[in-house]
């Protein structure tokens, strides 16, 4: 016995390394018929062992104190060594990894790969989602600029829209009258332990469900149906080496794209950072615009939509509450786009060109004529979910090959 | 899956179209690796703004070094006695002293050039005018009723406003800048002005972000590397894959 082997029997005995690296890698068996789409699981998890780890070095040199929370943004990009590029990275990592989010959650639509009985998959990965909002809202903040403060001031004054408690729920959340010095504290605080600690349990939640059940393919076949003699799925492939080799190609792309915003367009033309951010925050002056970053715009665009403040903050809380739901209310007799009809396929551009539309309708001034756009796409998005029961069932599908199409 | 694609295409596209509202900014064409230039504009910075605005995360031993100046340059024509090359470019005003001369606080320019963008910092040391009705004798036509003195008057002269009156898609009668007359010739000719400014922007360009010196050489280098690590990843990927069909 060689002394590796030796050495791994001694933790095996003791701690299920081997176990674990064959449950979750070399004896995961993937379908073997992935697509561009199945990239976005695993540069999401890159991304956020990015945000960890330049997060950690940003909070080396940050101060979360309202009189030098601007200045030692500023000592970060000039003063420390590689601090520009750290906090350029930090910066476009949250936009990127609400694309690779994005991206990684329409494929799961495509695939349908929320359904049976992947629902808890799905629900997961939502929470993933909320948490993730929570995350960049708060880390939002810390740099203290106008758009900062006025961002967190607007967004967390809806809480107040809320009947009875509402007023004081925003003045707990705030810890103050207005933003101030005890909101950014305790903002800190969330951005780099809590809401992280959360994210990561959720993210392990999500791929743990995911190995208990299988992966989804863009076939929508279950391959565990179809096994040889040894139990191993006849589609199936292993994790490790197949897949780590193929997204280590993904993440080659992936970087390129992401080094040409660190590189050579950082603020992206004012939509990773913003210009009024650049102006260090000002309680007693409102900026002209106030603009949440873009992840959020299709919300936002929700809530301006709705006459009523309480109803819009509804509004747009329902937004995400839909997706939640999405495995219980798609009544398709196939999982995949492939082999759904035509109606679910425009509804599923319509939803897409909806939530494309309402994310920039959230960045525009809302003159009436934006708004009523603004309403027409937020009827569009939730039809999507409301009418989903009726129009997946009466959709004429084809028929689901036995296995897996490449 | 390629309507799909277009669809992603087409938004990425939409986002890119948003740029600035407001009014017409003149375009500058600066350039970074034009040391000259940000000598110049670094020159007319610690002469004419430095006095009320300060720079507080700029250093001067940075700058010097950033602009290739040496440190007896620096010492010589850009510092003012009793500081020291590490300091910061801060000012002795204070905030209160700020609001009784002008009215208003005197903003830090470290990353005003990020807040406000070049062309709108070029366009807006270039128009003003006279104005008798305000404290210091002179208006902005890009910054309304700013607090701020034309500084740099000696140099481009005193200009006058010729107005127009229009009437605006309801009805309202709006007066409208048309061009200026020259009341006071300045030391310089127009195009000389729009030099000089031209270099000051560039300076307060290059202290929004120093590392924009670093970044572009940097990033063509990880570009280049990243396209190698590709081949390799990409070849890895096949033959690990020739066995699977």
């Amino acid at each position: 016995m060689s002394k590796m082997t030796e050495f791994m029997g001694w933790v095996d005995a003791r701690f299920p390394a081997t176990k674990m690296w064959e449950d979750h890698l070399s004896k995961y068996y993937a379908p073997k018929n992935f697509n561009f789409w199945y990239y976005f699981g695993s540069l999401a998890l890159m991304v956020l062992v990015l945000q960890i780890v330049t997060g950690i070095f940003l909070t080396m040199n940050y101060k979360p104190d309202a009189g030098l929370a601007f200045a030692s943004v500023e000592y970060i990009m000039r003063d420390v060594n590689w601090g520009w590029l750290i906090r350029y990275m930090h910066s476009t990592g949250a936009s990127f990894f609400f694309i690779v989010v994005y991206l990684h959650m329409f494929r799961g639509l495509m695939y349908g790969s929320y359904r049976q009985p992947r629902e808890l998959v799905w629900i997961f990965g939502m929470l993933v989602y909320v948490a993730l909002m929570a995350e960049a809202f708060m880390g939002y903040l810390l740099p203290w600029g106008q758009m900062s403060y006025w961002g967190a001031q607007v967004i967390i004054s809806l809480f107040g829209a809320i009947p009875v408690v509402g007023e004081d729920l925003a003045l707990w959340i705030r810890g103050d009258f207005v933003v101030s010095d005890a909101t950014l504290n305790r903002f800190f605080a969330f951005h780099v332990i809590a809401v992280p600690l959360i994210l990561l349990g959720l993210v392990v939640a999500h791929i743990i469900a995911l190995h208990e059940v299988g992966s989804n393919n863009p076939d929508g076949v279950e391959i565990k149906k179809n096994k040889d003699e040894n139990g191993i799925p006849k589609d199936g492939i292993p994790f490790h080496p197949y897949y780590s080799v193929k997204d280590i190609v993904g993440v080659a792309v992936f970087l390129m794209f992401f080094s040409a915003v660190i590189f050579f367009a950082p603020e992206f033309g004012g939509w990773f950072l913003e210009k009024d951010n650049f102006i260090p925050a000002n309680p007693l002056k409102t900026p002209e615009h106030i603009v949440p970053l873009w992840y959020f715009t299709p919300f936002y665009a929700i809530l301006r939509a709705v006459p009523d403040k309480f109803l819009g903050v509804v509004g747009m809380g329902g937004a995400i509450v839909m997706l939640f739901l999405l495995p219980w209310l798609d009544k398709g007799k196939v999982k995949s786009i492939r082999y759904r009809g035509g109606i679910y396929k425009i509804a599923l551009t319509i939803f897409v060109v909806s939530f494309v539309s309402l994310g920039y309708l959230g960045t525009q001034p809302a003159t009436p004529v934006l708004t009523n756009f603004a309403r027409v796409f937020s009827v569009l998005y939730f039809a999507f979910f409301i009418l989903m029961p009726w129009y997946t069932a009466i959709d004429k599908t084809k028929p689901v090959p036995e296995r897996v199409t490449g | 899956m390629k309507k799909i694609l277009l669809t992603f295409l087409f938004a990425v596209l939409s986002l890119q179209v948003f740029a600035s509202s407001g009014a017409h900014l003149d375009k500058v064409d600066i350039d970074l690796s034009n040391q000259e230039s940000l000598q110049n504009g670094a020159h007319l910075f610690v002469n004419y703004c430095l006095s009320c605005h300060s720079a507080s995360y700029m250093r001067y031993n940075r700058m010097a070094e950033d602009i290739g100046l040496s440190e007896d340059e620096l010492k010589k024509d850009f510092m003012f006695a009793g500081k020291k090359v590490g300091e910061t470019m801060t000012v002795a005003m204070t905030a209160d002293e700020a609001k009784t001369y002008f009215g208003t606080e005197v903003p830090d320019l470290s990353v005003i050039s990020r807040a406000r963008g070049a062309d709108w910092l070029y366009t807006y040391l270039r128009t003003f005018y006279q104005d008798d009705s305000r404290p210091w004798g002179v208006n902005n036509a890009t910054f309304k009723d700013v607090g701020m003195p034309h500084v740099l008057w000696e140099l481009q002269g005193v200009k006058k406003a010729l107005f127009e009156t229009h009437e605006d898609h309801e009805g309202n009668e709006i007066k409208v800048i048309s061009g200026y007359e020259t009341v006071i010739p300045g030391k310089m000719s127009e195009e000389e002005y729009d030099n000089t400014i031209r270099d000051l922007v560039n300076f307060l360009v290059y202290m929004g972000e120093p590392a924009k010196l670093q970044r572009y050489d940097l990033g063509i280098k990880v570009l280049i590397f990243l396209a190698i690590f590709f081949v390799f990843a990409y070849a890895l990927k096949k033959e690990y894959w020739k066995d699977i069909h």
